[in-house]
């Protein structure tokens, strides 16, 4: 409590102060750095309708949300493998899509899954290189520096766990649907190192390998390589988070996030699938089932109103959701407000990307009835995502109330809405 | 005049196919590629040189600390995977538990996961003749080899796994196509 400051409260208090009172504070840049302000903004000496919060050095360096704002990841899934789990380690993390807004994933907010729950490394980025070898004409090793060097790409991606499976079971969006994020990623083209190195002409599958403790690796065509995989450095405007594969993470787009190899450290070009780690994970007997778990289909969910919200009464709101597929940009987006009966194409709300998240609205006018709500998306190669009924119907077996839908599910997601305004998961 | 603007003009037009490189990253020895280069193939030809047999693995078993996460010979009951089979061999493969030493396609792949992920805590630390000799151990647990049979970089590619050729292989990818042909989801 300074002088000064003192001095300013009485100036206040005697009703002296008007807007220029401002400049009484000593640091003309950050006018009410470590000091209570209680002082009002408005003229004439008005009263403050809120508490006013200090600066800090924290606060100044590097911003945080308001404490107001509680969303945040949780273990996933509900009642499943516990993280950390019985090793102590961070497993499956799922994102509170319920609160989401917009397209992109804050980065502290983004899914986070482990291989084998691995620890994370703490990898020092000027220490940290990639190489890439195998069936090219120069074995290359890069460091980070080096990869600056090269032309730059900055994508929206989704990324999206295979485990991110709904059921009757889980309660809200965040447990059925989040272990899926968007972030805004900046890398290289793998493409343009495999031009640096030379490819082989015999090259038609890359492994891709990371530097944690089980050094993860997964076997993938050379066609994506070349097509638009991004060795990415940057997400969302910053260093990729050390949960998400600090400093270089591949960015496989539409692939199962597991193919999304984070602290990328080696990638191998070979002549043949290798077998390696990850791809036993994904040894399926029948083909279509193989196939189902690679590419990533239309998918797309309710977030707002879901699971666990309240609707106060009837009248206007925003149905909004995000759909996103592994076969390219969102093309059309359909919402349902009374158990899939009509459809009515809802509206888009930014251009949508390939292979990311894209924001959808519908305005519902509820007129207070009990009914179901839904959401189904085509995407652009004309891909549309169904209900469990269709692919039980596709694939000709019964369907029983936990048919599950074979490779990643992308089936439609139902959610109640009760006569109290109450919603709860349609498949319960 | 005019040819001149044709060969430019059919420069221009061949553009992307001169693939423009920029001269960045460095040359990776042939030491450092000896060091990084851990995947194992189908083929095994990067195994290194060493040998190993299920004796000498099932001591390993119980020195490198592999019980305590699988169990006493792989059985299970521990937070890690079981690594035994508790079915009998009439039963058919996809019907039986997945089991990386029983349902690996390739017996590489399970050379290559035990040398790169284990033992927990200390992963990357086992010698090739240590990986070898685990390998074989599970082998034999699982009743894929005999308790005799010596592995190396020559004899562990031949292993014929009991899975054999019954498992699916990937479509060919090839950018804007769907995930599965004829599907409509």
């Amino acid at each position: 409590m300074d002088s000064k400051r003192t001095s300013r409260r009485e100036l206040l208090k005697g009703g002296a102060a008007l807007a220029g009172g401002l400049t009484l504070t000593s640091g003309a840049i950050a006018p009410a750095l470590g000091q209570t302000h209680d002082h009002g903004m408005a003229m004439g000496g008005t009263q403050n309708e809120y508490p006013m919060v200090p600066g800090s050095k924290e606060l100044i360096e590097y911003g945080q949300r308001s404490h107001y704002v509680t969303s945040v990841r949780m273990a996933h899934p509900m009642g499943g493998r516990a993280s950390p789990d019985a090793f102590g380690k961070v497993f499956h993390v799922a994102s509170p899509l319920q609160d989401s807004v917009g397209v992109v994933t804050p980065s502290s907010l983004h899914y986070v899954a482990t291989t084998r729950g691995s620890y994370m490394p703490d990898i020092d980025p000027a220490q940290h290189t990639l190489t890439v070898h195998g069936l090219v004409d120069q074995a290359l090793t890069f460091t980070m520096d080096d990869l600056r060097r090269l032309p730059s790409v900055t994508r929206l991606q989704f990324i999206e766990c295979a485990g991110n499976r709904h059921n009757g079971r889980q309660k809200t969006v965040q447990e059925s649907h989040g272990m899926t994020s968007c972030a805004e990623w900046t890398g290289v083209l793998l493409s343009t190192l495999l031009k640096e190195c030379g490819l082989k002409g015999n090259a038609t599958w890359f492994v891709a390998e990371g530097a944690e403790e089980v050094k993860g690796a997964s076997s993938m065509p050379i066609a994506k390589a070349m097509d638009d995989c991004v060795i990415a450095y940057g997400m969302n405007g910053e260093a990729i988070r050390p949960q998400n594969g600090f400093p270089l993470r591949l960015c496989v787009p539409g692939f199962e996030g597991i193919f999304n190899t984070k602290y990328l450290r080696r990638i191998k070009i070979v002549d043949r699938y290798y077998m390696n780690y990850n791809d036993f994970g994904h040894l399926d007997r029948k083909p279509e089932e193989a196939a189902l778990s690679f590419q990533i289909g239309p998918k797309s969910v309710i977030t707002r109103p879901s699971g666990g919200q309240h609707l106060p009464g009837r009248g206007f709101y925003e149905i909004s959701g995000l759909a996103w597929s592994g076969g390219g940009a969102i093309r059309t987006v359909e919402v349902s407000t009374d158990g899939g009966r009509k459809w009515n194409r809802a509206e888009i709300k930014a251009t949508p990307q390939r292979m990311a998240h894209t924001r959808f609205g519908y305005m519902w006018n509820w007129d207070g009835n009990e009914t179901e709500i839904l959401s189904r998306c085509t995407d652009e190669i004309g891909q549309v995502q169904p209900t469990r009924e269709q692919v039980a119907q596709y694939w000709n077996v019964p369907f029983e109330r936990d048919y599950r839908v074979p490779g990643l599910d992308n089936s439609v997601m139902p959610w109640r809405i009760a006569k109290d305004g109450s919603v709860t998961n349609g498949l319960a | 005049m005019g040819s001149l603007r044709l060969v430019t003009i059919a420069l221009l037009l061949a553009g992307p196919a001169f693939a423009q490189t920029y001269g960045v990253g460095r040359a990776t020895t042939p030491e450092e590629l000896r060091r990084l280069d851990i995947s194992i193939g189908p083929t095994g030809e990067e195994l290194p040189p060493g040998r190993g047999t299920a004796k000498e693995g099932a001591q390993l078993f119980q020195r490198k600390g592999c019980v305590g996460c699988h169990g006493k010979a792989g059985i299970g009951g521990g937070p890690a995977p079981a690594l035994q089979s508790k079915k009998g061999q009439d039963v058919p493969i996809w019907e039986r538990e997945r089991i990386l030493p029983l349902s690996a396609p390739f017996a590489t792949t399970v050379w290559d996961y035990i040398h790169r992920a284990m033992p927990l805590g200390n992963e990357g630390t086992l010698t090739a003749d240590e990986a070898y000799a685990l390998t074989a151990y599970l082998l034999f647990l699982n009743k894929v080899i005999p308790e005799d049979e010596v592995l190396d970089k020559q004899s562990l590619p031949k292993v014929k796994m009991p899975i054999g050729d019954d498992y699916a292989r990937l479509p060919e990818w090839k950018p804007g196509t769907p995930r599965l042909q004829g599907y409509p989801y």
